[in-house]
This record gives C-alpha cells, structure tokens and sequence, in this order.
C-alpha cells in the first residue's frame, strides 16, 4: 500500500470521528453558554447547572433514575449471575435451547419490549410507577448480565474448579474460594453496566412509567419537545458525562484478570 | 509388592460410544505407571476416572483396597496435575500450594511446616509471593508439583504435564520428576502421548489404542519384545517384513547391510540404497528392497565411514534373537 | 454439585418467562382482539386489525419505514466499510483505540444524541446563526423536520453498529490471500473488489441487518428530528399505544414489526452458518 492511500484513509477516519463526537461536544459546549435563546456564544457560566440543583423536578427524576437504576442493577446481576454459573454446567442442547430464551431480548426492538411490557402490566392491573419500571429494567439487563459472566467462566473452564475439589475442596468451597474470586471482576462489571443500561434507557421506560416515575431520560424528553433550552444542555452533558464514566469502570472491571485474552470489550 | 489401585473391568462410555472396553489394571505402591498412547486412545479418560471427574459406566476403582467411585473426587486421597496447570490467578504461589491443606483445615503449624519443606523440594522458596501469571511455564509446572504433592497423597495423577513445555526444558523436567518420584516414594501415574517421555521416566509403561492397553511392560520388554502391531510401530521405527501368516519386526539398528560382492553370509534380504540421510550419531540408510514394495530402514553409527553409494546394491541381514513376530 | 446447581438458572428463567415471553404472547392475543369504543379491549376475535395496515395511510407509513430504513442501511455501510477497513489496516493497539472511540457514543442514548442535532440544525441553531452572520443566507434554512434529518438522525446513532461487525470480519480477513492476489497482479481496486469484498460479506451481512432491524423499530430519532410527516412505524405504534388507545391496532402493528425482523435475524443465522461451513472447508 502507498503512504498516499493510507494518509488517505487516515483522514477519512477523522473526518467521521468528527461526524460522531461533534455534536455531542456542541451541545455539552453549549451547556456553559450565558445565552438562553440563540447559538450566539455570550459567554461562560455555570448557572444552567446550578439551576437545575433549584429545579425540583429534575432532582426527583435523578433520585427516581438512580433508585430504579440501584435496585434493577442489583436484580439483574443477581439473577443473571446464577443463571450464568447453571448454564456453565448444562449440556450442550438444553443450553442452547435456554440460550435462545436469554439472548432473545437482546436483538427484539426496544419498542416491542416496552408495550408488551404495557400490556402485560395492564392485563394483570398492575399500576404503573417504580415496581413496574424496575422489573422492565431487570428484564432487558438479565441478558447482558449472562453474556458478561458466561464469558467470564467459558474463559476460566473447567480445569480451576476440578484443581480445587481434588485440593479437596468442597462444592462449595470450590465455589467461595475459586469461582466466586475469579468471575468477581465480571458481576461488578456487570452492575456498572446494567446500572448505566437503567439510567439511559427511553424507550422501555417511556411505555411502563408512571406519573411518579419519571425519570431523567423521560424528564429530557419532556423537555425536548418543548424544544432546545440550556437547562436541556446541562442535563444531557451530566448523563453523557455519567455514562462514560460508568462504562469506563465497567471496562476495567471487565479486563480485570483477564490480561491474556481480553475477548471482545463489552462496549462493542 | 502391594497393589495401591486396583481397577476391575471399568468401562466407559460417552452416551453410545464406548470409549473404554471393560479394563482391569493393578498398580503397585510407589511405581511410575505411564498410560502411553496417541490422543484420543482413552489415557486421560482413564486418568479421570481414578481422580473421580469422570464415573466409570460399569466396574470398580480400588485404591488401597477400598471401593471409591462412590467418592467424589474431593475426598479421594490422591492429587492431580493439570495439564494446563489449573493455577488459581487470584492467588499468590503460596496460596496455592496451601490450598489443599486450608480446605481439610490441617493445623497453622503444621501448614507452615511442611510449607517449607516442599518450597525447598521444589526450589520455589524466593517466588513465593508471586503470581501464576508472573512465572514461566516451568515454573508455574513447579507450582502446581508442589500443590498436589502437600498433601501426602497415596497417588499423584499427572495428565500430560510437560506437554506445554518446549523440548530443552522438557528433557531436564523429565529428570527432576523422577528423581522427585524416587525421593517421595509416591505412586505416580502420569499420562503422556509422548514415548521418548514415557521411556525415559517409567518403571512401566501401559500402551493404549483404543481404549484398550495393548501392552503392559517395562520399557525394555516394550521396545524389545512388543506384543502387538501397533505397539511395535508406535514405539520407536520398526521395519516389518510379511512372513508366511505373521509379521516379522526389527528395528534399524538390528538391520546389517553388506556389499553384495563380499560374498560372505548368505543375505536375508537383497535391494538397492535409495537415500542416506546424516543425523550426526547416526546415519539412516533407506534400502528399497527388491522381491517387495518395501523400504527397509537401517541404521548406522555416525562416524563409520560413509561407503554406501546411492543405487548400489546390498544384502541385508540381522539376527534370529532380534526378530520379533507378531500376528497379523 | 451438577445437579444440585442448575435450580440456579430457574429464578432468571421463570423471569424472563414471566416478563418476555408471556408478555409477547400477549400482544400477540391481542391484535386478534377488537377495540371498544372507549379504547378498552373487547374479547372477540377478529382480523381487521390486519386488514387495516393495508389501509393506504399505513401502507404508506410502512413504504416509509422500509425505505428510510434500506437507505439508512446503505448509508452506515457507504460511509462505515472504509471506516472499517481503515480500522483493520491499525496497528493492534491503535485498533482497540478506535473502536472504542467509534462504539462509545453508542452508549449515550438516542433521546440525548438526537437532540444534540436539534441543537446544531434548529432555525436559530449553530448552522444557521453561522451562515447568517457570514452573510451567506438571509434566512434560517429549514434543516430540520423533515425526512433528510430524520435519515441524518439514523444514520448517526446507527453507524457503529455496522463498523463494528465488518471490522470483526476484516479482523479475520487471512492476508496472505490479498497478497497473492497482489502476486497474480491484481490492481488495489480489483483485489478489493474480487478478494476483500466478497471475504468480508458475512461482516456486511451482520452489520447491515442489525441497522435495518434498529431502523425499523426506531421512534425517538423520528420523534425528535422528524416532522409530523415524517413519522415511522414505530411512532404510530408508539401514537396507538399512548394516545390513540388503540391497543389491537397497536399489537398488529408491533407483529408485523417483529415478522420483519424475526425473518431478518432467521436471514441472518442462515448467512452466518453458511459463513461458518466455507470457513471449515477453507481449512
């Protein structure tokens, strides 16, 4: 290959780096900006965020996010743990069969899951609110949960836990002292990123919230159909700014102890 | 000598397929038993099912006298080593080998004491707050010795385990683990595809086709006198030659080749040098013969003067007592 | 231990029952099912909820969605292959780079980043305050709320999801091929063409079905960027549920959603283990 054709591709490459970051650093840019009404930049300040801390509104949708958040992360990591370690253990055709059944809500559309969320709800008269939004988020969390942990113990085998019960280690020594160390990176990797799945789903939670559920990315909706506002700006900067963090930390929970084979990052 | 592990007539199978025939095996206290054979023949199953991670179909494993496929594997008093090691990576070189003496809750004292004593056997003292993952592959091999042979068991397992080792290092390792073997005076039942392995370690040496040991003997009886085809040829080269209703088998170096002209014995086979290759103690001389489509192989020692011309014609001889026969 | 250990998958199992399955059985029931008239469910059973997707408002709303979302397909692989294949030329370490880079807006959610686009095309947005004061317009282009934003829209959430699986089969590409097609004397353009291409398909195949699949189910890119005639099928599914209470419409509609995309991922397993077996006889 000629340097030309590379230096070619190269800039290619930027140019559609470009296309995907630039309006993200617009609009969190534009969040600091003292002008409420145009694109006119007027100066810099900090008041559209600590307007916000004012807005009681806002404050409840945080508190709601990170309530259904904590409690859906924890379900999901929980049940999908288990589920993982019981599937490590299956033969072959039963689990490929329930692996069907795991991995199905990973590629429906988001909006087929939310409304037949909504109407099961309705159908057995459950009301709408936070039980309804956390078990919405449990179920599509459950999933990613079992990818990440299978990974985990396909990557650690069979050899580790036979090496212990012929130390003779009991079942469930073998469990406390080997299996659990070894996929530990992988649930608090879990729980980051199911945590972070809660905080930014829309379209599950726009179909089974309630009125005293709302939370942030519902709140943003709201907002963004009333059109473009700086207190928007502030917002959608804090959730972007928090979801990178929390996959960031997933990430290197992820890799923890597994330096030789990283497999595929869990971002991707 | 006193048997340790008594197997009767196990079998296994893996849903239909029978992947080990009904098999019965003694091993006796403080003898090095290689189960030899190429993958897939059925050693690491057999293997498996000493150490309890597989349940024989049908038949019993006696060790000590005592019936065991009722116990699982960690109550059974033997270790195994992995091949692949199976190091914990969340625990230091130390933690490791006190692994097994943790789990059976042995005294603190004790646990230190005898610490010591393998760290020093196995010359792993200064790693000792190590990762797995910071050691080379012969050290990480050291570990996982120490680990299993903490525990005092009746029977150490090994399942291949220089198989991942390069060639230098596998011929010191091979040393170490026997004179290890020597001084422990433990059973040792080590599974390996490779002969040269097999050969240069074991007391006795079990060779498996198929779920089936064709031969059970010291290394000498099996080199020298293999009872079967495929034990002849698995084993070292062999030439075999078609004999009324058998099979007659003698290694190269037994094959003496002579100068037609010479007149001398009367040959037992006549052909012509097809190739000479040089591999510096010795030489290989490839004859093909000429009443059969077959070409003998003979060796040479590497510093006799090389007199053989490619195309001349030769006799080949060798005696009765190196003949083996062999059924069909 | 075995068996004593697989009750564990049973908790998750019964909820994913409970919560996915059932719930899609459900809808399905439901799209057989007639609407009163005041938006509650009747119990009998009929098949005009079917018959009226073919109702030309929706066959056009569907026409639609079919053909944003086969542009938007064609769209992320134009512009995500060379993204891709400039991945896979990386060195190693710089390849993990880019893709993460390539894959994190991915995380940040559809609502937010449709909305950073409002923010830059909007009448009094960063474009048009620009052009206008440059002098080169004297009035706000109308950019948004129409169809070309709404496909800039998918185009723009959906690009990851076709570079990261054409990377993947780049990845694996053997270059020892590409070279001993340089070796026989093809051109670059040609070897791309007759080597690269076709090895790469079962990446394109991947990638171009997730995007459709997303496509058509999408509604926030829609919602926010799009105008009032340029809703897809996802919106009006969204419209029966929330504010037409229109629940058995809704259910047919969503079937249909899930027909196509049923078939395309059964479409897609099918390429993929047809992948799978010339790999295995390429070796």
């Amino acid at each position: 290959m000629t340097g030309k054709r590379s230096r070619l591709f190269s800039a290619y490459g930027w140019f559609v780096l470009v296309f995907l970051y630039l309006p993200i650093i617009v609009l969190m840019l534009y969040s600091f900006n003292q002008s409420r009404i145009n694109a006119v930049w007027t100066g810099f300040t900090w008041k559209w965020y600590l307007s916000l801390l004012e807005n009681r509104h806002a404050m409840e949708a945080l508190a709601n996010s990170l309530t259904i958040a904590a409690w859906s992360s924890l379900l999901a990591t929980l049940l999908g743990t288990l589920a993982a370690l019981a599937l490590h253990r299956y033969a072959a055709g039963v689990k490929a069969v329930l692996n069907g059944l795991i991995y199905l809500p990973i590629i429906i559309p988001d909006i087929l899951m939310g409304l037949s969320l909504l109407v099961l709800f309705s159908q057995i008269g459950m009301s709408l609110g936070k039980l309804t939004m956390i078990a919405a988020h449990v179920t599509f969390g459950i999933s990613f949960v079992v990818v990440i942990i299978s990974a985990r113990l396909a990557g650690m085998g069979n050899e580790l836990e036979e090496a212990a019960q012929d130390l003779g280690a009991s079942p469930w020594q073998t469990f406390r002292h080997v299996t659990l160390p070894v996929i530990a990176p992988g649930v608090v990797a879990s729980l980051l990123l199911t945590f972070t799945m809660s905080l930014d789903d829309f379209v599950i939670s726009f179909f089974v919230a309630g009125p005293n559920s709302t939370t942030l990315p519902l709140y943003i909706y709201g907002l963004v159909k009333r059109g473009v506002s700086p207190e928007v700006n502030a917002l959608s900067t804090l959730m972007i700014a928090v979801t990178i963090l929390l996959l960031v930390a997933a990430e290197v929970f992820r890799r923890k102890g597994m330096e030789k084979e990283p497999g595929n990052s869990l971002i991707m | 000598m006193k048997t340790i592990i008594q197997l009767h007539e196990v079998e296994k199978q893996f849903g239909q397929q029978t992947v080990i025939p009904p098999l019965s095996l003694a091993i006796a206290e403080g003898e090095f038993l290689t189960l030899l054979g190429p993958s897939g023949c059925g050693k690491t199953t057999l293997l498996r099912m000493i150490a309890g991670f597989e349940q024989p179909t049908s038949g019993e494993i006696l060790l000590d006298g005592q019936p065991i496929s009722q116990v699982p594997p960690y109550k059974r008093d033997m270790n195994m080593v992995f091949q692949h090691y199976a190091l914990f990576p969340h625990m230091t070189v130390e933690e490791n080998i006190l692994f097994g003496l943790k789990m059976k809750k042995v005294p603190a004292a004790e646990q230190q004491h005898r610490l010591e004593e393998v760290l020093q056997l196995t010359r792993l003292g200064e790693l000792r707050r190590r990762m797995p993952r910071q050691l080379s592959g012969g050290q990480q091999q050291r570990v996982a010795i120490a680990r299993a042979i903490i525990n005092n068991p009746k029977v150490l397992l090994l399942d291949e385990p220089l198989g991942a080792l390069d060639y230098q290092l596998r011929k010191n390792l091979q040393l170490e683990l026997k004179n290890l073997q020597k001084n422990l005076g433990i059973t040792f039942i080590y599974v390996t595809h490779d002969q040269e392995e097999a050969m240069a370690m074991s007391d006795r040496i079990a060779v498996m086709n198929r779920g089936v040991i064709e031969q059970l003997g010291t290394p000498q009886e099996i080199y020298l006198r293999p009872k079967s085809l495929f034990v002849a040829t698995f084993i070292g080269e062999n030439n075999l030659f078609r004999h009324r209703d058998a099979i007659l088998a003698v290694r190269p170096e037994k094959v003496k080749v002579y100068k037609m002209a010479s007149g001398g014995e009367q040959p037992r086979r006549t052909g012509r040098i097809a190739d000479i290759v040089f591999l510096g103690s010795l030489r290989k001389i490839f004859i093909q013969l000429e009443a059969e489509e077959t070409t003998v192989l003979a060796h040479e020692n590497g510093d006799a003067d090389p007199v053989w011309q490619i195309g001349e014609r030769v006799g080949l001889g060798w005696a009765a007592e190196d003949e083996v026969t062999l059924p069909c | 231990m075995l068996s004593r250990t697989r009750w564990l998958s049973v908790p998750a199992l019964l909820w994913l029952a409970f919560f996915f399955l059932i719930p899609l059985l459900l809808v399905i029931a439901l799209s057989f099912l007639e609407r009163g008239t005041y938006g509650q469910v009747v119990y009998a059973f009929t098949l005009n909820n079917y018959s009226r997707i073919a109702d030309p408002l929706y066959g056009e709303v569907l026409l639609e969605t079919l053909a944003v979302s086969l542009l938007t397909t064609f769209l992320t692989l134009l512009i995500g292959y060379p993204l891709a294949y400039h991945i896979a030329r990386l060195e190693r370490g710089w390849q993990h780079t880019w893709l993460l880079l390539v894959m994190m807006p991915f995380w940040i959610n559809f609502l937010v980043r449709s909305y950073a686009w409002v923010v830059i095309l909007r009448s009094q947005g960063v474009i048009n305050t620009l052009l206008l004061s440059l002098g080169l317009i004297d009035q706000p282009l109308s950019l948004l709320y129409n169809s070309a934003a709404v496909l800039l829209g998918m185009v723009y959430a959906l690009l990851p999801f076709m570079v990261l699986p054409v990377y993947v089969s780049l990845e694996q590409l053997d270059r020892r091929k590409l070279e001993a097609a340089y070796d026989l004397g093809a051109s670059p353009w040609r070897a791309f063409w007759h080597i690269t291409l076709p090895l790469t398909k079962s990446g394109v195949v991947t990638g171009s079905i997730l995007v459709f699949v997303s496509s058509i189910g999408m509604f926030v890119v829609p919602d926010v960027m799009g105008g009032a005639k340029s809703a897809l099928i996802g919106n009006v599914i969204q419209n029966q549920f929330l504010s037409a209470r229109d629940w058995p419409f809704g259910s047919a509609l969503s079937i249909v959603l899930m027909l196509l995309s049923v078939m395309l991922i059964f479409l897609y397993f099918r390429a993929i283990r047809v992948q799978e077996r010339e790999g295995r006889e390429e070796r």
